[in-house]
């Protein structure tokens, strides 16, 4: 949206040569462990690091300043710091004139957004705003990293725009271990949508409103593409909620209980006239499906490639037969398209690899051989002889700037959507341990020590004002739904702020409580901030 | 720079040690604590080579390569040297997982049963104290890769470190709690670098067990880790059609060997499915 291309601007390696690291809204240390190596080895150099985060997590533990923001307030923080960079005098007024714009307009948003204000709304101290302002824009390097604090909310767009507002006006972009990067959360996150996984995108992320692009789609593959974007996750729900969505396919998702507010995922996808599912097991959305397709596993008994967030696409072998019946998802594919009248071959993940290298030029030199050689290589990569880029958007620092100028998105604060009231006072935020993954359904199968069931964690203070002991089991009620939890303390928790993942749905189902409010240009929904409260259960309460 | 080693001239790269420069010219020195995604901690004297004119030998390891150095690989100090460390290694310490010190013994000649029918042992029971990895210190050597890997040169959890002084010297957690009682997160990353077997996943320590761990049969296929997005290669070690084993290569520049728990544990859901 700003750049063009979406993806991570940076390469690990320069994680370890920059001077500051602002890692907002993620708990890298547990969620993306094998990055944080990279970042601590920044570290030993002597990088220092701001970790913003509402939960002091085991990644703020390794940070120089722990910037305990408030669920929600990102946008507010990040516009003091835009205003305080203004205001003492830090932007980089060089980038800004040649490879930005929109400046003023920024300027003018962000005004309101004094330290005093700012702290106030954020729960951040002016003082330490102040600090990240100013060590960020006068480091050398710096690179802004973010995860699904900043992406699961119903501004969860705003929130990204206001973080890449703040490289702009410093100018920590488009250079050698300076770059705004999302992490993402599950292997093929971004090579998805490089695929062209995503409503609006063709393969390539090529625009599928762009005639010329789409014409090029046309002719190579002789059809007329559709000339309008699809609808993204939420969008179908809310399709099916209309009555205009009545048959999905479902590749492996597991919707009914990774989806915010269950009790109406389950409702409309129940409501579907014909549901199909292809996974590796026979999961809560398979068990409504009318066809189940068994697949392969997609990294261990398949063919392909992933693309990670530094943009490395790495590939996938099969290491061994799939069990059964089971079948890899492109020869599914493939089969189904012979089915509908289209006759593609043979499948084969190399030929469908080099049609995308034909198709998408910033993947056009990355031949399996190339791959194999250098262990993935990173878009873009133009041609056979070109080695992939480690970081993105050089170009800015051209002079003249070559291509479209970087523009700033004045954006404003908008609170959660699901208030804290008196009825509903605690702010509940979920996300992933390290030892686990999503809903489970991959990590139950192995033994792992550190595991201990789901649990809602609360503060200490919390926990002595309700009167609940560690391991009591307790009612968490939201505005859509119920659920029973045994509590664990965590001191790592503010009063008021309370965690729970969603890993163990046959245990807890924690999006029974979540809010599918959500961006609609990202279909995000906000899992990031649920109003809740919590109650003794009855046992317990009889007992005290 | 200029040196000369084993009477043959070679340049050698600023700040290269005395084993870059061995290595950049083909020439081979044994190791055991040395790895390269690892700092030096020359503590098992297998690299040592003579320079002339000093006094005691040199850890090839760690010993920056000087101008005009004069260094030896092999001489009978030299060889004597390593014998003795192998002997007394061996005499000490259960090998019997240990590949790469089986040929190393058997060139240097060393006798680890000339210290007599009774030497000195570290020999104990594993400690098995959780499902995911076990640790036979009867099979250290000491070489200190496990808490290197635990600590700065990688994941900085630092569970585990050395306890202890002279033949009572041991690698522990702290206070010598169990596994699951300490820092521990399982990343498996000591298992990926101990040289010797003494820390082991429990899945292979188990199949060794049963006399049923092959080798021989075992292919190795590297592909892509199915969790996050951070792109870690994994090798994927199959035998009868399960995995029993996942590692990372030392060249990744993603992973440099590193993986998390979920990358080097979490592949039963394959073999569940199996």
């Amino acid at each position: 949206m700003v750049f063009g291309m979406g993806g991570g601007t940076s390469s690990y390696q320069e994680m370890e040569e920059t001077d500051c690291v602002l890692l907002w809204g993620s708990n890298a240390r547990e969620t993306h462990p094998i990055f944080f190596h990279h970042l601590l080895k920044g570290l030993e150099r002597g990088a220092r690091m701001f970790a913003v985060d509402p939960r002091r997590t085991s990644s703020a533990q390794w940070a120089d300043v722990w910037v305990g923001v408030d669920v929600g307030t990102d946008i507010p923080l990040a516009n003091a710091v835009g205003r305080e960079i203004i205001a003492a005098g830090l932007v980089n007024h060089d980038f800004v004139t040649h490879a930005t714009e929109g400046f003023e307009a920024y300027r003018a948003s962000v005004e309101p957004w004094t330290l005093a204000r700012a702290a106030s709304v954020t729960g951040v101290p002016a003082a330490v705003i102040r600090q990240m302002a100013h060590e960020y824009a006068r480091a050398r390097r710096a690179m802004l990293c973010w995860t699904l604090g900043i992406t699961e909310h119903h501004h969860a767009v705003d929130n990204v725009l206001a973080l890449i507002n703040l490289a702009l006006l410093t100018g920590h972009v488009g250079r050698w271990g300076s770059g705004i990067n999302p992490l993402r959360g599950q292997n093929n996150v971004q090579g998805g949508g490089d695929m062209g996984a995503l409503p609006d995108r063709l393969p390539g992320f090529q625009h599928v409103e762009n005639d010329e692009v789409r014409q090029k789609f046309d002719r190579a593959w002789g059809v007329t593409i559709p000339p309008k974007r699809g609808w993204h996750l939420s969008g179908m729900f809310d399709a099916m909620e209309r009555g205009e969505l009545r048959a999905v396919y479902v590749i492996g998702e597991n919707p009914i209980q990774s989806e915010a507010d269950q009790h109406r995922a389950a409702r409309l996808m129940d409501g579907l006239d014909f549901l199909v599912v292809q996974d590796l097991f026979l999961t809560d959305t398979a068990e409504r499906a009318d066809v189940v397709l068994p697949a392969a596993a997609g990294a261990f008994e398949s063919e392909g490639t992933v693309t990670s967030s530094e943009r490395r696409v790495q590939r996938c072998r099969r290491t061994l037969d799939p069990p059964g019946e089971a079948r890899e998802d492109l020869a599914i594919i493939f089969d189904l398209a012979r089915a509908l009248g289209h006759d593609w071959g043979r499948p084969d993940a190399e030929s469908v690899w080099n049609e995308l290298r034909v198709l998408s030029p910033v993947h056009a030199g990355m031949s399996y051989g190339r791959l194999d050689e250098h262990r993935g290589l990173r878009w873009p990569c133009y041609d056979e002889s070109h080695p992939g880029e480690a970081f993105l958007h050089a170009r800015l620092w051209e002079r003249p700037v070559k291509g479209r100028r970087a523009p700033f998105h004045a954006v404003e604060h908008t609170a959660p959507a699901d208030a804290l009231s008196d009825e509903y006072p605690i702010r509940l935020t979920t996300g992933r341990r390290l030892a686990e993954y999503n809903t489970g359904v991959q990590t139950r199968a192995y033994a792992s020590p550190t595991r201990r069931g789901e649990t809602i964690d609360l503060s200490p203070e919390d926990a002595r004002q309700y009167g609940i002991a560690p391991g009591e089991l307790v009612r968490i009620v939201s505005r859509r739904g119920e659920v029973m939890a045994p509590v664990y303390i965590d001191a790592t928790l503010r009063p008021g702020l309370a965690f729970m993942t969603f890993h163990f749905p046959e245990q807890v189902q924690t999006n029974q409580l979540t809010i599918d409010a959500t961006d609609p240009r990202a279909g995000t929904a906000e899992f990031k901030a649920t109003a809740i409260r919590i109650e003794k259960a009855p046992a317990a309460a009889a007992a005290t | 720079m200029s040196a000369t080693i084993d009477g043959r001239p070679i340049e050698a790269r600023a700040g290269a040690t005395i084993l870059d420069a061995c290595r950049d010219a083909g020439l081979d020195v044994p190791t055991l604590c040395y790895l390269e995604t690892l700092t030096p901690v020359n503590a098992c004297r297998v690299c040592v080579v003579e320079v002339e004119g000093a006094r005691v030998l040199a850890p090839a390891c760690s010993r920056r390569i000087e101008p005009g150095m004069v260094v030896r690989t092999r001489s009978p100090r030299v060889d004597l040297s390593r014998k003795l460390v192998l002997e007394l290694l061996g005499s000490s310490v259960d090998l019997s997982t240990a590949p790469t010190l089986e040929p190393l013994m058997r060139e240097y000649g060393a006798d680890p049963g000339r210290f007599g029918p009774a030497p000195a042992t570290v020999r104990q029971s594993p400690k098995v104290d959780n499902d995911l990895y076990m640790r036979d210190y009867s099979k250290c050597v000491l070489c200190y890769k496990c808490v290197e890997a635990c600590g700065t040169d990688a994941q900085h959890t630092f569970a585990i470190a050395a306890a202890g002084r002279g033949f009572d010297a041991h690698i522990s957690t702290e206070f010598d709690v169990v596994l699951p009682e300490s820092a521990c997160v399982y990343c498996g990353n000591c298992i990926a670098v101990c040289p010797t077997g003494a820390l082991m996943a429990k899945h292979e320590y188990d199949l060794r067990e049963a006399g049923a761990w092959k080798p021989e049969v075992q292919t190795a296929t590297d592909t892509t880790c199915p969790y996050c997005g951070v792109g870690c290669t994994l090798t994927v070690h199959v035998q009868d059609r399960r995995i029993v084993k996942v590692t990372s290569p030392l060249e990744s520049e993603v992973t440099r060997g590193n993986l998390c728990v979920k990358g080097r544990f979490g592949f039963e859901y394959v073999n569940k499915t199996g």
